[in-house]
């Protein structure tokens, strides 16, 4: 039960992250100097630099002194969704950053606008060139989902201790199963996203798989 | 009678199914300079980096002098020790310095004292001209420096034989003169040698031997005198004639 | 209280947060190192049993998140009778779970040493432990400065998960702060801006230092 949440979770904040992930990454590229250095990148910055756990109280107890009344699920959503937007962003600027200037100009001169160009030509490339990465993100994420159990959130972790204080159980043992649940999810996405980058892989484009954390 | 310093018997090596080396066997004695000159891709570095068994032997033997170093209870890191190598890609240590990389098998290796191992490396690399790039490291040198650099290393070892594998291929043209004469010095000094190489000036005037080696085996063996007025086998023909073809339109 | 008089009057107790928070860092990245390397050398030079080992145990600890490893650490391993202290086990765990992270960025490394090095360390006579030792090593380390630094500030960050099984790092410490005076917002407001700080400070030091051993060409 818990797990599904977990999954829900990770789901929910990755999916948020593309959703902003991409415009900022798109903005760092070719957004001028004003856009980049006092928007994106400091906010970048600011949800790379702190603590997950931290992230998740700020947003928590901020939303409190602002008078708003967020549920624990949906701080977590927006600290964890915001958070991997900034990783996000990072992984899909080091991709449009690696096409070719040359598609952008042979775009441009058969009429598209910028954004036309960024929209059918940039990013259907970049995407692509970043499922390796995104994988990495993914795993991330999912793990992450654990945090949220300091919010109050009853994802799989809560839920095992849930279950080591109901039973007087082997706490052991029940951790050490939500382990291996996480790896199975883990292990599973990311042979998902290989499968996926097989078969959406352009022929002949062979990119080279990073392995670093972000 | 002058001192045999290196016999290889019916050597052997195949890669997965492919046999690249057929049987082939040579001896070469002291103060020697023998060189297996032939089409590429033909064993010839293979047989190379079999002698000091970089690459693995499949069947026959080798002996260094009166050991036979092919037996399966030698400690091989004292045999290179004893044997020189110079790569075709120089492999220069990439973190050391000129001195250092001369200096470090002499160190790590032989057991030596710092002082005592940084006056042979300095020795060494005065005797290839580098004595004024001591300090330098491998990404400040070109490629002609960086392979004197790992002759200097390779003699420093005080090896019993030394064996270049096509030493000058990956120089540009111009830097190929100043390793070649780093190797007919040695040569004229006495140093055993052993040379793969596409170079036949240098072959004609420094080898005391020649090997034409073709598709696994040893086609034939002489003085430079013999093999090049009158090679004995149709495909060494053929090969000298490509050479020189080539050669003319150089020269052109 | 305004924010600010605020925030200095909970500086001293958080600064002592601050330090446990380093202090666990640092603990974990040595053990995650002094492990790291060995199993680093396992994965690359191994036989098939060392690689399958070192496999499982990168795998294991890398798929799986740190809450949980720490919660078998420390609520887990009682019930078999091994108890650890909040601290140590946080230790324990944080660096267990590093070693397997640094050994993946010292392999990476390893593996962008040219394959020339290697042989040419051997025709000199070297054995494969001096070699390894005296030349892929030392150009491994140097290579490897980058994700290393990442790995420092990833860790840094990591600590604060020890807030769960009961260390008094930096977020427990807010926490407790926060308990007094029901301000949390702005308690974690000042916790951020130390984390902040704190990460770029680290990347300058991290920054010069790879500056100045780096050699020309590596």
């Amino acid at each position: 039960m818990g797990t599904l949440i977990s999954i829900e979770l990770a789901l929910a904040f990755l999916g948020l992250g593309f959703v902003v992930g991409i415009p900022l990454a798109v903005g760092e590229v070719y957004g001028n100097k004003f856009v980049k250095n006092l928007a994106v990148l400091p906010i970048v910055e600011f949800f790379r630099s702190i603590p997950a756990l931290v992230l998740l109280f700020l947003f928590y107890f901020g939303a409190g002194s602002l008078n708003l009344n967020f549920s624990p699920f949906i701080a977590a959503l927006l600290a964890m969704g915001f958070r991997s937007a900034a990783y996000q962003s990072q992984i899909f600027r080091g991709a449009i950053k690696s096409i070719d200037v040359g598609q952008m100009q042979a775009a441009r001169s058969i009429g598209m606008s910028k954004f036309k160009a960024i929209r059918y030509i940039v990013l259907p490339q970049a995407l692509r060139i970043s499922i390796p990465s995104w994988s990495n993100e993914y795993s991330s994420v999912l793990k992450d989902t654990s945090l949220v159990y300091a919010l109050g959130v009853t994802e799989l972790m809560r839920q095992g201790r849930y279950i080591v204080a109901r039973t007087f159980g082997n706490a052991i043992l029940v951790y050490v199963i939500c382990a291996l649940i996480y790896f199975v999810i883990v292990h599973f996405g990311v042979k998902l996203l290989d499968f996926l980058e097989e078969k959406y892989k352009i022929p002949g484009y062979e990119i080279k798989k990073v392995t670093t954390r972000a | 009678m002058t001192q045999t310093i290196l016999k290889v018997e019916n050597l052997h090596k195949s890669y997965g199914k492919t046999e690249v080396i057929k049987g082939v066997s040579f001896e070469i004695k002291k103060s020697e300079t023998k060189v297996i000159i032939g089409p590429s891709g033909t064993g010839k570095s293979t047989l190379l980096r079999c002698i000091n068994q970089l690459d693995r032997i499949d069947k026959g033997q080798v002996w260094l002098e009166d050991v036979e170093i092919t037996k399966s209870h030698i400690d091989i890191n004292q045999i290179r020790a004893s044997i020189g190598f110079v790569f075709q890609s120089f492999n220069l240590f990439t973190h050391l310095t000129a001195l250092d990389n001369v200096r470090i098998g002499l160190m790590r290796v032989k057991g030596m004292k710092e002082e005592e191992a940084t006056k042979i490396a300095l020795e060494e690399l005065k005797r290839v001209g580098l004595g004024d790039k001591i300090h330098n490291y491998q990404a400040q040198l070109s490629g002609g420096q960086q392979q004197r650099v790992s002759i200097a290393r390779a003699l420093a070892m005080s090896p019993k034989l030394i064996l270049f594998d096509e030493p000058t291929s990956a120089l540009d043209p111009e830097l190929i003169g100043e390793v070649l004469e780093v190797m007919v010095n040695l040569a004229k000094e006495g140093t055993t040698m052993i040379v793969v190489t596409h170079e036949m000036g240098f072959a004609r005037s420094v080898a005391n031997d020649i090997i034409f080696m073709d598709d696994g085996i040893i086609l034939e063996e002489g003085p430079p005198g013999e093999i090049f007025k009158n090679p004995k086998h149709k495909r060494t023909a053929k090969f000298f004639s490509k050479i020189t073809q080539l050669e003319g339109e150089k020269a052109k | 209280m305004n924010f600010f008089k605020f925030a200095w009057s909970i500086s001293p107790e958080l600064l002592q947060g601050s330090l446990t928070s380093l202090e666990l860092t640092v603990l974990a990245i040595s053990i995650g190192l002094i492990l790291g390397i060995p199993l680093s050398l396992g994965r690359v030079y191994g036989n098939k049993i060392i690689y399958t080992v070192t496999t499982i145990y990168i795998e294991a600890f890398r798929g799986t998140p740190i809450l949980t490893q720490l919660f078998i650490l420390y609520f887990g391993l009682p019930s078999i009778g091994i108890m650890f202290p909040p601290f140590t086990a946080a230790v324990i765990g944080l660096g267990l779970n590093s070693a397997a992270y640094q050994a993946e960025y010292f392999r990476g490394a390893i593996q962008a040493v040219k394959d020339g090095q290697m042989v040419a360390a051997r025709s000199i006579g070297m054995s494969k432990i001096k070699a390894i030792r005296y030349i892929i090593l030392p150009q491994m380390f140097r290579l490897v400065i980058p994700s290393w630094s990442n790995e420092l500030i990833l860790l840094l960050k990591a600590s604060s998960i020890a807030y769960m099984i009961q260390v008094s790092e930096l977020v427990s410490v807010g926490r407790l702060i926060a308990s007094r005076n029901f301000r949390t917002f702005e308690v974690f407001l000042v916790i951020a801006f130390i984390y902040f700080v704190i990460v770029e400070v680290l990347n300058r030091i991290l920054h010069s230092v790879e500056g100045k051993i780096k050699i020309p060409g590596l």
